[in-house]
């Protein structure tokens, strides 16, 4: 099985969400990370699903999912020709002794610290799947108290736009 | 995509029509019947939800009421247009809805209120989810205030129904109930039917509104269907014209999409072999010459043989199932696979296709048949002698029948049988739950016109037979409707019968009483050394007879008959068929014994079919 992001527009309609995660595990499909938010147009919101699947079953889902009645658009965005991004926080123990390595850290993999305290620090750190983990591999020797991920978003290379047309599709309707 | 202009007021199926934007296949709702002096009139929002329904052009609705659509079934006391069924049970006002839209081929309306009057709709919904069925499912909520309070009688009942709807919605605002109502009915009949749920709160009933119907049907994420394309459909047309053992494949598809005659123009042209699945029967005449009957588990063996040996299987409106294929990786090993169908998901879904036809059937039909004549023109008329000699041998060898029983109780399949013989099939329909009965129904009623056989095929709902045949009447009550079940079945939804009785809805209940769950039975025979756990009902001949289905009969207001020989089938029948003011159930005693053959089991390859008990067909002759 293969990783394969999907961007999913979608009407932003009550339970839109519900339905295409809904859709992919009564299928028996995994997600691996969903991420959904508006777009440049309220009435489209955009969904990113990362799914472990093989290119056969991906097709059926694509084709379920776009018998739902608010889905308006499915494409799906190739690593080479896509920007994906991740966004992680981690809380990390740090006293005033283990600070200047944890910073060290930081600065290496281009990352943020987003709150200091005199024990932790909150770093903020954006970027594909592998650089994340790798910051975290760095990391773990130290005492770190809390991970939470986002899920990947990702944008297509380029000028073209994959919301035009589905918004000329809502427009004239 | 319903992109469609109009003015508003004007029905917004048949804009899609017109508009030249729209896709061809946004086929007008049969029934709607919109009413401008409507629109912008103050009501509450039980009014809207019947005006709506009437607007939409629904005659009969079937439903049970409760608190959450209380408001709504007092507007309902009134309207001149609708014409409700009260049934005793919900799942019977889902099944009749399913029955009457089968029989019509119109959107079948259900109504229940909120809660269980909600979750009893799940199975009636599932089924019509599965046999693609279009039907629209009103159901009571509680206030939009209450909603999330676990309150009386409140269940998520858009939660609940989303994996097994076409597409639902919960409305709070009353404003909203029209177009909903209308885009209800609009997904329920566009593209591959299915069912479509409407969930009102009580609070959107209950409040004040303006009426204003959609003048257009906005659904940008909604495909109707697409056109097939004119190079897939030519590419197909020569592979049938230079197959050597080519099948047509006919699924459910053909008869929802009202597309028999193009089928019986296809079938007449390319000189194919035909097989009707359970849910196509009827979609071509049984008694025409290239129809070799049903394939799949208790499939004829020449409709079963012929896949196997297939050179080229055209499947129409079919998806693959497994009771069709068995094993899938073993199913016509030589075949190429042109598969037309208006659900794009279809294709590909269990077996790759070779050549994919995304389109309506009757549309798939009117371009093939030109295409077919032109391709024939080019290669000749296919030579297709062998081919049928074969298909003949095995139609000969193999054909259909049963062994006689040796308790002395009549064979079902006799009873069956005569109960097609004895009626007209043009002016005749059946119903039947699930199991034994259900497939000898199949097997030996020659059908001769689509939406005469009205059955639970993909979700096999044992209990479907009663309020299918009920809802069938109500919408063709010119029709006989013969409801074929089982005692099993009967048990679960024969309440309906009262509805029947009571509502002057002639219906006739040929019950099969084998007094057990007879295919469960079968299976404890055939796989579980005749372990007969929890299959016995104890309704037949020499048992308790709990319940008598006669006296059962009598009290829920129907004629209660009784048959319990070969002697006596004939007579009952004819006198059943004689009774036309009141439902009528005929218990017919029949062995227990008696199985369904022939018979593949299940996951096992098609090849492995099984004539009768221990009897595998021999193949050698044509390998």
């Amino acid at each position: 099985m293969t990783k394969h992001t999907l961007s999913v527009l979608v009407e932003n309609k009550p339970g839109v969400l519900a339905r295409v995660a809904g859709l992919f595990s009564r299928r028996a499909f995994n997600i691996h990370s969903l991420a959904v938010g508006q777009t440049e147009h309220p009435e489209i919101s955009r969904i990113t699903v990362v799914v472990d699947v093989d290119e056969l079953p991906l097709e059926q889902v694509t084709k379920q999912l776009n018998k739902l009645v608010h889905v308006l658009k499915i494409v799906e965005l190739e690593q080479g020709r896509s920007v994906q991004r991740d966004l992680l926080l981690v809380k990390v123990r740090a006293d005033a002794r283990q600070r200047t390595d944890v910073l060290q850290i930081v600065d290496l993999f281009r990352a943020h610290v987003v709150d200091v305290s005199t024990d932790s620090v909150v770093i903020e750190a954006v970027g594909t799947p592998d650089k994340l983990e790798a910051l975290l591999a760095a990391l773990a020797p130290h005492d770190v108290r809390e991970i939470v991920q986002s899920g990947t978003v990702a944008i297509g290379r380029g000028a073209r736009s994959i919301t035009e047309r589905a918004l000329d599709r809502v427009a004239t309707a | 995509m319903a992109q469609i202009q109009a003015k508003p007021g004007v029905p917004a199926a048949r804009i899609a029509r017109q508009a030249p934007s729209a896709p061809s296949l946004a086929r007008p709702t049969p029934q709607s019947n919109p009413d401008p002096s409507l629109n912008g009139v103050e009501m509450t929002g039980a009014q809207a939800i019947i005006r709506a329904l009437e607007c939409a052009g629904a005659t009969d609705v079937f439903g049970l009421p409760g608190g959450a659509i209380l408001p709504t079934y007092d507007p309902l006391m009134d309207s001149q247009k609708l014409r409700h069924i009260l049934v005793r049970h919900e799942q019977g006002a889902g099944h009749a809805a399913q029955g009457y839209a089968h029989a019509t081929g119109k959107v079948g309306v259900c109504i229940a209120t909120s809660g269980p009057g909600a979750t009893n709709l799940v199975t009636p919904i599932a089924d019509a989810n599965m046999d693609s069925i279009p039907m629209v499912a009103i159901t009571g909520q509680v206030g939009a205030a209450m909603i999330g309070t676990d309150a009386f009688q409140e269940a998520d009942i858009v939660g609940i129904t989303a994996p097994i709807t076409k597409h639902n919605v919960l409305v709070t605002d009353p404003a909203e109930i029209p177009r909903a109502i209308a885009e209800a009915f609009y997904i329920a009949s566009h593209g591959r039917p299915g069912p479509v749920l409407v969930d009102i709160a009580k609070s959107a009933q209950q409040a004040k509104t303006t009426f204003q119907w959609p003048g257009r049907i906005e659904l940008p994420g909604f495909n109707a269907g697409v056109r097939p394309h004119q190079k897939t459909v030519q590419e197909a047309a020569r592979l049938l014209a230079t197959a050597r053992r080519p099948v047509l494949y006919v699924g459910g598809g053909v008869i929802r999409s009202g597309a028999s005659a193009g089928l019986r123009k296809l079938t007449d042209l390319s000189g194919a072999a035909v097989v009707t699945t359970l849910m196509a029967r009827g979609a071509l005449p049984d008694s025409h010459p290239q129809h070799l009957g049903m394939p799949g588990m208790h499939g004829t063996v020449p409709a079963v043989a012929a896949l196997q040996k297939a050179d080229l299987i055209v499947a129409l409106g079919a998806r693959f199932d497994d009771r069709v294929t068995g094993n899938l990786d073993s199913f016509a090993p030589h075949a190429t696979i042109v598969h037309a169908d208006i659900d794009p998901a279809e294709i590909g879904k269990n077996r790759a296709v070779d050549v994919p036809i995304v389109g309506d059937l009757k549309e798939v039909f009117e371009a093939l048949v030109p295409a077919l004549a032109e391709e024939q023109a080019r290669h000749g008329q296919p030579d297709l002698e062998a081919w049928w000699a074969q298909l003949d041998d095995w139609r000969t060898t193999y054909a259909l029948g049963y062994t006689p029983t040796h308790d002395g109780l009549s064979s079902p399949q006799h009873v069956i049988q005569r109960l097609g013989e004895l009626n007209d099939p043009e002016s005749t329909i059946y119903t039947s739950g699930v199991g034994q009965h259900q497939m000898w129904a199949s097997q030996f009623i020659k059908y001769e016109r689509p939406n005469t056989w009205i059955n639970s095929g993909g979700l096999g709902t044992m209990g479907f037979s009663v309020p299918a045949a009920m809802g069938a009447q109500v919408g063709a009550p010119d029709q006989t409707v013969w409801a074929i079940d089982g005692d099993g079945c009967f048990q679960m939804t024969n309440q309906e019968l009262v509805t029947c009785a009571i509502n002057e809805i002639p219906i006739k209940v040929a019950l099969i009483n084998n007094s057990s769950l007879g295919m469960v039975r079968q299976w404890q025979t055939l796989f579980y050394e005749g372990r007969y756990s929890n299959t016995d009902l104890h309704t037949g001949h020499g048992t308790r007879r709990v319940p008598d289905f006669v006296k059962l009969a009598d009290a829920m207001g129907c004629v209660g008959l009784r048959c319990e020989s070969d002697a006596d089938v004939d007579a009952t029948i004819k006198r059943a068929n004689e009774i036309d003011d009141q439902p009528v159930v005929v218990d017919f005693t029949v062995s227990r014994d008696a199985m369904v053959w022939p018979m593949v089991a299940a996951g096992t390859s098609n090849d492995e079919i099984q004539y009768a008990q221990g009897i595998a067909p021999r193949w050698d002759r044509e390998d």
